[in-house]
């Protein structure tokens, strides 16, 4: 119900580490915004100072019109979701879900009624006389939402809610949080939401927009498509999709205007979809193709690079091949048919990269994309 | 958790084969457990006659006590009581009891609350000069009690607090006893602190936190604290001794000694009955609080 503002916010701490170097970011009013990263990259330091939970060394964060620094984490409008559910133990779930309504001294029936409609939304009413302990991951997850949205708070902060559970009730709890996301959007109290999650899938599949963070810095916030088919540098391109991306230095010619990509010794022709999107000169590269885009070819066919085979994952639908080129080792993902479920280890193959999917970066374990065109 | 202790034996019952070993097995380690029980209840019986016999005793005459060890009274009899009751003073042993009563309530009360109070501030918060001040109150632990016996003699004398209960409790609330802070601070960091932030998030304040969801998580080892303060303030001799002069202000502890003192032909059924009835409120309120007690010990028994 109030957008979010991060104006380059820092933190530093006690220790003398600097966790977060200036971060910007903008969630608007009912947008759903994950934040995504690999372990250590300060998801969960972001997401704390947005609460309260630590202090913020530099910058300022906003919620609505407010500048929530110095506030306290109950009066800045939020509701936090915690890894370990972090319910109160020694209170049944009713008290668990009231206890901030009853600390604000709201009166008792309106207490009542926003458990019921909320117990109600989460399927939890046999669940109300338990104590936590007497509840499965799954129910205590439920309990610990329920407990965020009984307030009805203007941001929602969520840090790796679905980490503790298995495979198979993450992805229903999954669909279940996009599901409450929509119906609050839809019933016209719209819930702006911050989720944290190292979980690309969850990422993905939930955020209206994701923001890839790495080392306490903003790599990219893009929406989920945007992400995929442009990422902004290597580091996005590689973090983002399943299996990833494939990254390898290059040297970048042109013949003609042709792009020319020498790898390992060998030198590939990208004739479409590639040239007009090139935004640095030539010289050396980082090569970005996902295995999906890698066309299996004959060995030695034109536009093509020639590896050997060094294992094959055979995945019913696909096969995953692992391919050495030289010293780089690249993966294609080819449809599994009689010729692709037949190669081995040892065999030759070609690949040949889809101009238009190709990326390229400049070098570096963060070169920007230098292959998005001029727009 | 609770679930998967109470699935251990079910599984461990349905695993055991149906076979004809299956018993054989079992007669040898039944009766090692005969023997390792046997060996116990002995040794249990050992350590308990004392207080089985004083019991006993407490309900003799005063002639059959040094006639026989053994504990079971000849000829029961409640005269230890009655006259051990009245005692050798204008007043009867109920004021001592009341007297103690006066000591420990306020006592144990403000260990509790300040002993929680401080462990809570060193387990969570970070202030200047923590680790200083930490240090030193780890320090006292290492300091012997009779060091400053004196120092604080003088001080309470200053006061005016001599003969008075205020030197027997007023310290401890201002957490005196290091032991005790130590001990909830080891059992606080033991809690994770997601749920005081859960609570802060929920509004609670600082003091809020405290009350609603840190003590009631604290409460085993809150009520070991409270335990150890009342068996020990029940059995503390010479705190009273140094500070209470007039026999109307003497607690059970005190009180008992009075019985030796002042009768030259000891009447040890007298002091006996009610070394019984001094000993009654720690063994009742162990019992009743064992359970929390031995939790509180066992440091680190939350669910992780
Ligand atoms: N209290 C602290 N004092 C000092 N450094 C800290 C503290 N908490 C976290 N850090 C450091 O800050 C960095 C970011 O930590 P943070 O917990 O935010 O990472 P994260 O992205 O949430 O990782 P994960 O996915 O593993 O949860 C890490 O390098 C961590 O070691
Ligand atoms: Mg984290």
């Amino acid at each position: 119900m109030a957008e979010l503002q991060l104006r380059s916010v820092e933190k530093t701490y006690g220790n003398g580490y600097k966790a977060v170097h200036g971060i910007d970011l903008d969630v608007e009013e009912g947008e759903f915004m994950v934040l995504v990263g690999p372990s250590g990259c300060a998801k969960s330091t972001t997401l704390r100072m947005i609460a309260g939970l630590e202090t913020i060394t530099g910058g300022e964060v906003r919620i609505g019109d407010t500048v929530v620094n110095d506030l306290v984490p109950g009066k800045r409008g939020i509701a936090m979701v915690f890894q370990n559910y972090a319910l109160y133990p020694h209170m049944k779930v009713t008290k668990n879900l009231s206890f901030g309504l009853r600390l604000k001294g709201v009166a008792k029936p309106r207490i009542a009624a926003a458990t019921d409609e909320v117990s109600g939304i989460l399927e939890i009413e046999q669940l109300l006389d338990r104590l936590p302990k007497q509840l499965s991951g799954g129910q205590a997850q439920r309990v610990a939402l329920g407990r965020a949205l009984i307030k009805s708070p203007d941001v929602f902060l969520f840090d790796e809610p679905l980490s503790n559970l298995d495979a198979k009730l993450r992805a229903s709890m999954r669909v279940r949080i996009t599901d409450l996301h929509k119906r609050l959007r839809d019933e016209g109290r719209p819930a702006t939401v911050v989720y944290v999650t190292h979980d690309q899938v969850e990422a993905m599949t939930m955020g209206d927009r994701i923001c890839v963070m790495k080392d306490g810095r903003i790599m990219q916030v893009a929406d989920p498509q945007t992400l995929y088919a442009r990422p902004a540098n290597a580091f996005v391109a590689g973090f983002i999709g399943m299996p990833e991306m494939n990254l390898v230095d290059a040297v970048l010619t042109r013949d003609g205007g042709v792009p020319q990509l020498t790898v390992a010794g060998q030198t590939v022709a990208v004739r479409d979809g590639l040239a007009g999107r090139i935004t640095a000169a030539d010289g050396p590269v980082r090569l970005g193709i996902r295995p999906q885009h890698l066309d299996v070819v004959d060995p030695d066919a034109a536009d093509a690079f020639t590896g050997e085979i060094t294992t094959t994952e055979f995945l019913g639908h696909e096969v995953n091949l692992h391919v050495r080129l030289g010293g780089e080792p690249l993966v294609a993902v080819t449809p599994a048919d009689d010729t692709t479920t037949a190669l081995g280890r040892g065999d030759r193959v070609g690949l040949k990269p889809r101009g238009a999917k190709v990326h390229l970066f400049a070098p570096g374990d963060e070169g920007e994309n230098i292959s998005l065109g001029t727009h | 958790m609770v679930d998967a202790t109470d699935m251990v034996p079910a599984t461990a019952a349905s695993r055991e084969p149906a076979t004809m070993l299956a018993p054989k097995k079992k007669r040898p380690s039944r009766a090692g457990a005969i023997v390792r029980y046997g060996l116990l209840i002995v040794v249990g019986l050992v350590m308990i006659y004392p207080l089985l016999w004083l019991i006993g005793a407490s309900f003799k005459t005063n002639q059959e006590i040094f006639s026989t060890p053994w504990f079971w009274p000849q000829n029961p009899t409640f005269q230890g009581y009655i006259d051990g009751w009245q005692t050798s003073t204008p007043y009867t042993f109920g004021r001592f009891f009341f007297n103690s009563l006066c000591i420990v309530v306020p006592k144990v009360i403000g260990t509790a609350v300040s002993s929680t109070l401080v462990a809570y501030g060193f387990a969570r918060f970070d202030f200047p000069g923590k680790k200083l001040l930490f240090g030193v109150l780890i320090a006292t632990l290492l300091l012997p009690d009779v060091v400053t016996r004196i120092p604080q003699y003088l001080l309470f004398r200053e006061l005016g607090w001599l003969d008075t209960f205020l030197p027997l409790f007023v310290p401890q609330w201002f957490a005196w006893e290091a032991f005790f802070v130590f001990m909830l601070i080891q059992f606080l960091r033991a809690i994770p602190r997601e749920m005081e932030e859960a609570a802060r998030v929920d509004g609670a304040n600082t003091m809020q936190t405290l009350i609603f969801i840190v003590v009631p998580m604290l409460k085993p080892a809150i009520i070991s604290v409270c335990l150890f303060q009342f068996m020990w303030t029940m059995n503390d001799f010479l705190g009273p001794l140094i500070y209470i002069s007039s026999v109307e202000n003497y607690p059970i502890s005190l009180a008992l000694r009075l019985a030796i003192d002042t009768t030259e032909a000891f009447n040890w059924n007298e002091i006996l009955a009610m070394t019984v009835l001094a000993l009654t409120p720690s063994l009742v309120v162990f019992f009743i609080a064992q359970k929390y007690f031995i939790e509180g010990i066992a440091t680190g028994g939350v669910k992780g």
